[in-house]
């Protein structure tokens, strides 16, 4: 199964690069939340893949009897599930203010803080 | 890896009764007492009055916590703790070796000087916005960032600077900072999300995420795990952070929108964290791959030092400059990683410390200059030498520092870092370091000259009678003498500096300290 899980993942992926690579702002957040979600299966199969036996000791056991799920991978999911959940909302927030603010949410077109025509540094004094 | 096989339960290992040594508190210290602080000021939002002097005098008790660590470093050696007494590996640790107590020192140094310079910087507006628990809230992840023991927890830390700074980017949400912020908060994502997804593939291959058993367990498994692959990602992820060549287009493209104070910290802290996190991971963890690695690190660094000096050539603006000066001192270090060894590796450490001093000085002297001549830009500031002979004089210091001139902070790493290259035949790389540090020369003469002694007439500008509060001006000159003290008497820093190297090359102390009883 971790093979199929994989190529979903290579999907998730391509499709995170692919519109991470896009001038526009709007696609870029969307390929952000992608690769949050990408990363998160990425984590859940490397931590291999056992369905049905939650990790539970029985009662009269002091440790697991036989394999089970790996429970680390799905604390570590959760935290970056938190993480990139409020990164996206900051960066949503910010991609508004920035069309408020710019006009425009072509990334060529923000040139407020690196201005094209800036004069060169002078030659002589 | 999942729990395929379940050893015997030694509950005597999971049931540890007896306290932590008092001392070793010190090693979450750092961090629990920036959260304090920054939830103290966050419920005190309405009192912004209060603000300013409960941050200098929290992080005025940082820098003593962070002596104190290093002190009790120095003597003796890595010390752990373990959170909630759970054992590594399964526990998360936060282990301090020299390395990381002499960053955490140095960032807590940056920060307090920050902070003082903010008194004359920041407006009621900006405290309102909540200046200072950001503030708190970034040194509580840098700190974290340099004192964990674990490689997910090191993923944490990083987020929690990351939106700290973020919050600190925007302070003032003028149209100039959104743009830069723009670029700066997806580049960084991207580059803790690379972080992120290298973490998962070394769970995947080692099973485990504490740092000593990584470092322990990569030898024995170079033959079966895609350790290259992992090295070349961390090298990838942390250069992204640490803003090293093909990958250092953000930091120029913002560091100079906000507010001084916060270029400031960002030029020295936010770099060095990547830096600190490369030389970490490569020299302890991966050893052996970052020697296979070495000519590609070098490379990036030789042309991050290039591409930052002439960078900052053709800049017209001081802080762009100093933004570019930055990118160029990452590129020194990353020389100083590829090389290994003692030298190298001791070099890149120091110069790594230098550079946040310096790089933080410079920037606030910066905004002293501005303050002084009214403008950032090379074409109207002018005759600041007139105005403010001391400050001029402070000024010229931080060129030389940061040009690596004797007798300052700058000196000395740089000569490890020449002499290391050509111990082993890179002759290169040596060149490059010199070149890069002549061009720096070039770079800061040039303004040196413009700014201070051309004469204010034929530039214009700023009013005569601006004078520098003294909030302004201590911070650079505590930093300056800081600069000047380690360049005439670095015997002490020099050695520590080399033992530091010494503990990432030869774990064993590290190790030890982890795992005290030897290997479970």
């Amino acid at each position: 199964m971790e093979a199929w899980f994989a190529l979903l993942v290579g999907i998730f992926f391509t499709v995170a690069v692919y519109l991470l690579l896009s001038k526009y702002i709007i696609r870029v957040l969307l390929g952000v939340a992608i690769l949050g979600n990408a990363v998160n299966l990425l984590i859940f199969t490397g931590g291999r893949l056992t369905r049905g036996v939650p990790p539970v000791v029985p009662g009269d056991q002091d440790a697991l009897v036989g394999p089970a799920a790996n429970a680390l991978p799905q604390a570590l999911i959760l935290t970056a599930i938190v993480i990139s959940f409020s990164f996206f909302a900051f960066l949503l927030v910010l991609a508004w203010r920035a069309y408020e603010a710019l006009q425009t949410d072509n990334t060529d077109e923000m040139r407020v803080a690196e201005p094209k025509d800036e004069p060169a540094p002078p030659l002589g004094y | 890896m999942a729990a395929t096989t379940s050893p015997p339960a030694d509950l005597s290992a999971a049931l540890v009764l007896e306290p932590v040594a008092s001392a070793d508190w010190l090693v979450i210290l750092p961090v629990a007492w920036c959260l304090a602080i920054g939830a103290l000021l966050v419920m005190l939002r309405r009192k912004i009055d209060w603000h300013p002097p409960i941050a200098v005098l929290g992080l005025a008790g940082l820098v003593v916590i962070d002596i104190l660590l290093l002190r009790h470093v120095l003597a003796s050696g890595p010390v752990t703790m373990v959170m909630g007494r759970w054992l590594p590996p399964f526990g998360i640790a936060f282990t301090v070796d020299l390395t990381g107590a002499l960053f955490a020192l140095t960032a807590s140094v940056v920060a307090l000087a920050g902070c003082i310079y903010s008194l004359a910087d920041i407006n009621d507006s900006g405290r309102r916005y909540g200046f200072y628990p950001f503030l708190m809230l970034l040194m509580a992840g840098v700190s974290g960032a340099f004192l964990t023991g674990d490689i997910f927890n090191l993923y944490v830390w990083f987020e929690v600077l990351l939106i700290s700074s973020f919050g600190l980017i925007v302070l003032g949400s003028e149209r100039e900072q959104i743009d830069g912020a723009v670029k700066y908060g997806f580049l960084n994502l991207v580059a803790t999300t690379l972080f992120l997804i290298t973490t998962g593939y070394l769970y995947a291959s080692f099973g485990t995420l504490n740092m000593a058993d990584i470092a322990r367990k990569s030898e024995g498994l170079a033959g079966t795990a895609p350790l290259m692959t992992l090295t070349a990602l961390f090298v990838l992820a942390f250069g992204m952070k640490a803003a090293a060549f093909p990958v250092n287009f953000w930091l120029p493209a913002s560091y100079h929108t906000p507010r001084v104070v916060v270029s400031a910290l960002f030029a020295g802290l936010l770099t060095k964290v990547g830096i600190y996190a490369l030389i970490r991971v490569t020299v302890m963890l991966l050893p052996a791959e970052r020697e296979e690695l070495s000519f590609v690190i070098a490379l990036a660094g030789a042309l991050t030092m290039l591409v930052g000096v002439f960078g900052a050539l053709a800049q017209s603006d001081f802080r762009r400059m100093l933004g570019y000066l930055v990118v160029s001192g990452i590129g020194s270090i990353l020389a100083g990683v590829a090389v290994g060894g003692p030298g190298g590796i001791g070099g890149a450490i120091f110069y790594a410390l230098h550079s946040m001093l310096v790089m933080t000085a410079l920037y606030l002297a910066s905004g002293v200059a501005a303050r002084l001549g009214g403008s950032f830009s090379l074409v109207s500031l002018a005759g600041l030498y007139r105005r403010h002979a001391g400050f001029a004089a402070l000024s010229l210091m931080l060129a030389f520092a940061v040009s690596g001139l004797p007798p300052f902070s700058g000196f000395w790493p740089k000569v490890m870092l020449v002499k290391a290259a050509l111990d082993i035949g890179a002759w290169w790389l040596a060149a490059v370091l010199l070149l890069t540090g002549f061009l720096t020369t070039v770079v800061t003469g040039r303004f040196f000259l413009l700014a201070y002694w051309r004469d204010a007439a034929s530039g214009g500008g700023g009013s005569a009678s601006a004078t520098i509060s003294p909030a302004a001006f201590l911070p650079v000159t505590a930093l300056t003498v800081l600069a000047l003290a380690i360049g005439l008497y670095p015997e002490p820093l020099l050695s520590v500096v080399q033992n530091a190297a010494a503990g990432l090359a030869e774990p064993s102390a590290y190790l030890n300290s982890v795992f005290p009883g030897g290997a479970p």
